[in-house]
Parts: C-alpha cells; sequence; structure tokens
C-alpha cells in the first residue's frame, strides 16, 4: 500500500532522516519504534507532506513525493499528529466536521459525525463543548474521531498513547487493534514499545534517522538490540 | 448630556470603522502571519472605484457595490500576486512586501489619477442630520454604526456557520493540521483575503461618505490606526481587533470633544499615551490570542 525509498528529512543543516526504505502493506499495523529524536515523527511528516522530503513515495502505486499535505490527505491518508492537535477553539462538532469536509457531502458528514459520537459516547456528551476544555485521553478520542471522518486508508498516528493515564493508553490501542480490523492500514509511531509489538505486523527501530532493524513485530521483540534497549529485559 | 449622546455616535461610528479594518487585518494576521500595510490600499480602490462609477453618473448604489467589489478584487489580487509567493516567509519579508504592494498602487493612483483629492459626491440625505430622540446626529454615523453591526454579525455567521469560516478559524490555531484534513491551503488563505477585503471595502466606503473625497494616501492613516487597534485588541485575536477598534474610536473622540481647547494640539499624543498605558497594563492586548498557535 505504501512504499517509501530512500526518504530523507533534513531541517536545515540537521538530517533527521537518511534514506530510510519502508514498506506498508493493506491491512497491517506497521509500528516505528526508536528513541527521542531517531526520526519517528519526522519520517510521518514526510509521508504526510507537512515538511519537504527527498526520496520517492508511492501510495496505492500512486506517486505522492513533493505533494501539498491537503492533497495527500485526499488520496486517504490521514494524520494524527503527536500531541493530537485538535482545535482547541473549536468546539467537538465543529473539529469533527472539518475532519470530513473534504470527504463527505455535508449529509453524509452528519452521517459519519453521529457514528463518532456512537463510537465515542464522550464526544456526543461534549458535542458543543470547547475541545481545549477536554481532559488529554478526550482529546485523543477527538483526535482520532476527526482522522476517521475522513474514512482513510492509510492512518499514520504519531505518538497516540503519549501523556495518558494507563487505563486510557490500554483504550487507545484496543482501539488501533480495532481500526486494523476494520481493514484500515495503520502506520504507527510510538514509545511504548511492549505494547506496540503486542499489536503490530511488523516494525522498525530507528536509529538516528536510519532504519537499524526491521521484521515481523515477533523478530523485532526478540531481538538482541530492541530487548535490550527498549523492553528493559 | 446631549453632547455626550452626540459623541458617543460618534466614537461609535469611528471604532466601527476602526474595527472593520482592524477586523480585516487580523483575519489574515491570524493565519498567514502578515500584517499587511496594503490593507490601506484596499480602502483607496475601493474609494476610486465609487469615484469612477458616479463620474459615469451611476446611481450611488452601484458606485457602492462597484467598490465593494473592487475591495475585494484588489484584496485578492494582492494575495495571488504578491503574497502567495512569499509564503512561509518571515514576518520581516513578509512586512516589507506589503509595503511595497502599498506603495506601488499608491504610486499608480498618483500618477493615473492625480495626488490631489477628487470629490465623491454622494446624495443630501447621506450627508444630512438626523434626530435621535432629543439629539441630533449626522445621518452618516448612524449608517456607519448600523452597517458596522450588519457587518460584524455577518461575519460572525461566516465564521461559525460555514466550513470555510470554521477552517480559517481552525487555521488561525494550527495551519498545517487544516491541511492534513484536505482542506485547501489556497482556499482558506484567499477567502481570508476576500473577508478582509469586503471589511476594508465595508470601511471605505462609510470612510468615504464622512469625508466626500478619495485620493491616492486615503488608506495610510485609517489602516495605521487599525493597526494600533488590533495591537491594542491583542494581535491575531478578531475578537480583541473589535474591541480595539471601539477603544481607539472612543479615545480619539472623546478627547477631541473634551479636552480643553489649550490641550487639543496634543491629542493624538494623549491618544497613544493612553494606549501605551492599556499595553503596560496588558501586554497583549485587552483580549489576547486564546489559543497558542503551531507552526
Amino acid at each position: 500500500m505504501l512504499e517509501v525509498a530512500s526518504l530523507t528529512v533534513r531541517y536545515g543543516a540537521i538530517e533527521a532522516v537518511r534514506g530510510l526504505d519502508l514498506e506498508v502493506a493493506g491491512g497491517e499495523i506497521h509500528a516505528i519504534l526508536g528513541a527521542n529524536g531517531a526520526g519517528k515523527s519526522s519520517t510521518l511528516a514526510g509521508i504526510s507532506g507537512l515538511v519537504p522530503s527527498q526520496g520517492r513515495i508511492t501510495f496505492n502505486g500512486e506517486d505522492i513525493t513533493d505533494r501539498a499535505p491537503e492533497a495527500i490527505a485526499r488520496l486517504g491518508i490521514g494524520l494524527i499528529p503527536e500531541g493530537r492537535r485538535i482545535f482547541s477553539g473549536l468546539t467537538v462538532a465543529e473539529n469533527l466536521l472539518l475532519g470530513g469536509a473534504e470527504h463527505a457531502s455535508p449529509a453524509e458528514r452528519k452521517k459519519r459525525a453521529d457514528e463518532m459520537r456512537e463510537r465515542f459516547p464522550i464526544l456526543r456528551e461534549r458535542s458543543g463543548q470547547r475541545a481545549g476544555l477536554l481532559s488529554g485521553g478526550e482529546q485523543q478520542m477527538l483526535a482520532i474521531a476527526r482522522a476517521l471522518m475522513a474514512r482513510p486508508k492509510l492512518l499514520l498516528m504519531d505518538e497516540p498513547s503519549l501523556g495518558l493515564a494507563p487505563q486510557m493508553v490500554d483504550a487507545v490501542f484496543d482501539l488501533i487493534a480495532e481500526l486494523r480490523a476494520e481493514g484500515i492500514t495503520i502506520l504507527l509511531v510510538e514509545q511504548n514499545v511492549p505494547m506496540s509489538l503486542d499489536i503490530a505486523d511488523h516494525a522498525l527501530v530507528l536509529a538516528q534517522g536510519r532504519a537499524s532493524y526491521r521484521g515481523t513485530a515477533a523478530e523485532v521483540a526478540a531481538s538482541d538490540a530492541v530487548h535490550g534497549a527498549y523492553l528493559g529485559h | 448630556m446631549d453632547v455626550f449622546i452626540q459623541q458617543t455616535t460618534n466614537a461609535l461610528s469611528l471604532g466601527g470603522i476602526y474595527a472593520l479594518l482592524a477586523l480585516g487585518l487580523a483575519v489574515v494576521f491570524s493565519i498567514v502571519r502578515l500584517i499587511n500595510f496594503a490593507h490601506g490600499e484596499v480602502m483607496t480602490v475601493t474609494g476610486y472605484g465609487m469615484w469612477f462609477v458616479l463620474l459615469l453618473n451611476l446611481p450611488v448604489v452601484v458606485s457602492i457595490a462597484v467598490g465593494l467589489v473592487s475591495a475585494i478584487a484588489i484584496a485578492v489580487m494582492m494575495e495571488r500576486v504578491a503574497f502567495r509567493q512569499m509564503r512561509g516567509a518571515d514576518v520581516t519579508t513578509l512586512l516589507i512586501t506589503s509595503f511595497a504592494v502599498s506603495q506601488i498602487i499608491q504610486v499608480l493612483f498618483q500618477n493615473g489619477i492625480s495626488a490631489r483629492p477628487v470629490a465623491v459626491v454622494l446624495p443630501d440625505w447621506l450627508t444630512a442630520s438626523v434626530m435621535l430622540g432629543p439629539v441630533r446626529v449626522g445621518m452618516a454615523s448612524v449608517l456607519s454604526i448600523l452597517v458596522v453591526g450588519v457587518a460584524l454579525i455577518a461575519l460572525r455567521a461566516i465564521l461559525t456557520r460555514t466550513v470555510t469560516g470554521i477552517a480559517m478559524r481552525a487555521a488561525s490555531e494550527d495551519f498545517a493540521v487544516v491541511q492534513l484534513m484536505g482542506i485547501s491551503a489556497n482556499r482558506v488563505i484567499a477567502t481570508a483575503f476576500a473577508v478582509s477585503g469586503a471589511l476594508a471595502g465595508i470601511a471605505a466606503v462609510l470612510w468615504v461618505a464622512t469625508r466626500g473625497s478619495v485620493d491616492p494616501l486615503m488608506g495610510a492613516i485609517p489602516v495605521l490606526k487599525a493597526f494600533i487597534a488590533t495591537v491594542v485588541g491583542g494581535l491575531g485575536s478578531l475578537g480583541g481587533a473589535v474591541v480595539g477598534g471601539f477603544v481607539l474610536g472612543a479615545v480619539e473622540v472623546y478627547l477631541q470633544a473634551f479636552l480643553p481647547e489649550a490641550a487639543l494640539p496634543y491629542r493624538d499624543a494623549i491618544s497613544l499615551s493612553i494606549i501605551v498605558a492599556i499595553l503596560v497594563l496588558k501586554p497583549d492586548g485587552l483580549l489576547p490570542e486564546r489559543t497558542s498557535r503551531r507552526s
């Protein structure tokens, strides 16, 4: 579904991602793991067009290299950014509306928003409230619901469990597994390595912008480097 | 008391014009971080559009319509021709670009029409006075207050009830994430300039109605006042721009009306001192931008 070849992302003189190759198959959860500053978020930013990148990115056979973020989003690639980045001054309902604004007719948007409120009851209760007043976990649910309003084929998730209470972390990982079961392909960037490897099909470990290890989730979990560095055994 | 009511009407009228201009500046600034000093030239273009139509002996309604359409067109054209090429540039570059656009338009009018003011003769009823209860006030002031009220209500409706309006509010918080929703950056920005142009156009019609002439530098002082209003209100805050406009209008009008004659030459100095005092007490403005912005 997604093929990334020789992806390089630079911020001025700093190379955050260096010649990364990555293949994500349809229907899988592909985890990208690594320490802070390894280039995980930059990889997602490069794929989604948020930052300029070099290399070649194809999605379902279509070259999307150098396309604007909005054009990439319209093809069915959704990004849930790190820190959620919901529109805090807008209401919950307005956040949802924008998620589907370019992807559905007004009637279809309303139907999808109702589905989201069904799936995330807290969003129904808080529909008219400013999103900035939601708790961290509720904001994460809103960020996911907002992305789902577009019915993405591929969902890029950047640290969805960051800063959440343990119970909410479980709920987020359960939801990711559910989305996969519904046929959505997921590229997951996470620092919670054990939980990510539990639900992922494949994983890639980044170190200093380069792939240091890749394989099935089981292979990565069993590898010495990952075992020692991230799983703490 | 009558004088106070008359001056309050004038303060609301002038403050309303500043508010519209400040709002236009703030709408664009909140999204693209551009302080558009060529915003004053949108007013000038409106004035000359009205003047040209009246030269042809067409009705004043047509002249106002042409003025407003010209305002929207020039604002959108500025974005398309000048500012789009500079998107993502730093604030200083954008500021210098806006000064360049402003100068080019001024020189075009100075050389193409005249450096001197030309008369825009509006119907007598527009310059007449009306009785507001026991107080006589200018028709232009009353109309100005009504028009500003309607414009602010309409803008609020656009920003809260249309997808593009909601996207504009979202873009003022986090433009990148708006693009991640698949929403066209060009469309959001062009709409912001169109809205800004419409607001400047309305302000220009009211400005010309009270002054009866237009000249190439017509917009220079109002846009400066509007900039002060946006800073007083809180740079980037739409509500703040409106509040700042009315505060500035009130300060100017009340000082003009109630200062002792000997102090009148110092009116602008006193007025700006009050603004500085407000900013000392509220450095982020009276109604600062509510949310932190992401790039």
